[in-house]
């Protein structure tokens, strides 16, 4: 404990991890979740577009906790490691879920049609 | 000289360790979409049952995921202290952390045996099949955490805040956010679009 290394895993992903960015984190995640759950207690939207928001909320909650939380960034060298196999996995599950979700919706239409 | 060579060499470690970890944990994301595509494909096949937006009640899943995102936060709260080298507090949130988690696992164990006891069991439909499997795919997932989490509340005062502490602690930490991004897709496109 007396003899402290020189501490480079607090730069983890290259940007020093800080309290306002937490904050700002928590209160934007909370927010979020609160118009999500608002949106669906009040019935203010109804069909396509009520669905489209709600993708869209969980989407921008999801990219404010990755910067905030998981501190993604493309500032640094480290950041860049971390974020291009993060936009790879993102393409991946894109393909996955868009592909398998056609897929269905064809198979259910033919086998109504 | 020695010892300043292996911290040299044991950071040049930690950097890649810490990336495999990542790496880990995107992998773990695709698990969960290979899930929630299962999900979504047999979430109208209820067999003459009630969708899960309805057997479950909205208020109690909100305060779920506040509960999980509070312990998001104070987890990020004992990275701050850990940085600090403050080691109770660090110790203290994460007491706090693993309090909030154990909330939320309790209220989703609580509501899985209402289930079940009211006949939505696994067994039921196929969409509830879906269901059990990922919701509880990420109960798991979060009671694991909270086991690694004990585990690291008994070393801390232990083995001091060393290297080796704040590796297993950034590790949980990115763990843990992982997990609370999952439920953030859980609560709107399980819960909230259920219940529409």
């Amino acid at each position: 404990m007396t003899h402290q290394p020189p501490d480079l895993s607090m730069e983890y992903g290259g940007v020093k991890k800080s309290l306002p960015a937490y904050l700002v984190g928590f209160l934007l995640s909370l927010i979020l979740t609160l118009i999500a759950f608002g949106l669906i207690e009040t019935r203010l939207l109804q069909g396509t577009l009520l669905y489209t928001s709600l993708i869209l909320l969980a989407f921008i909650q999801f990219l404010v906790q990755s910067v905030c939380f998981l501190r993604l960034n493309c500032r640094s060298s480290a950041g860049r490691w971390n974020l291009f196999p993060f936009l790879f996995t993102l393409l991946i599950i894109a393909i996955f879920i868009g592909g398998s979700m056609w897929i269905m919706a064809n198979l259910n239409y033919n086998m109504m049609n | 000289m020695q010892h300043t060579i292996a911290y040299t060499h044991h950071h040049d470690t930690d950097a890649m360790d810490i990336f495999g970890f990542w790496l880990y944990i995107l992998s773990d994301c695709i698990l969960f979409a290979t899930l929630f595509v299962a999900y979504i494909t047999l979430h109208a096949n209820v067999y003459g049952d009630l969708g899960i937006g309805q057997l479950t009640k909205m208020p109690y899943v909100l305060a779920e995921t506040i509960i999980l995102l509070i312990s998001s936060f104070t987890y990020g709260l004992a990275i701050l202290a850990l940085y600090k080298l403050e080691i109770k507090k660090v110790i203290c949130w994460l007491v706090f952390t693993f309090l909030f988690g154990a909330a939320f696992i309790g209220m989703e164990i609580n509501e899985f045996v209402h289930l079940y006891f009211e006949g939505h069991s696994w067994q039921s439909s196929a969409a509830l099949s879906a269901f059990f499997t990922l919701v509880g795919t990420h109960g798991l997932h979060v009671l694991t955490g909270l086991v690694w989490m004990l585990v690291l509340i008994v070393q801390l005062p232990i083995m001091g805040i060393s290297p080796v502490m704040k590796k297993r602690l950034t590790y949980l930490g990115l763990f843990w956010s992982f997990l609370d991004i999952i439920w953030i897709f859980v609560f709107t496109i399980v819960y909230l679009m259920g219940a529409v």
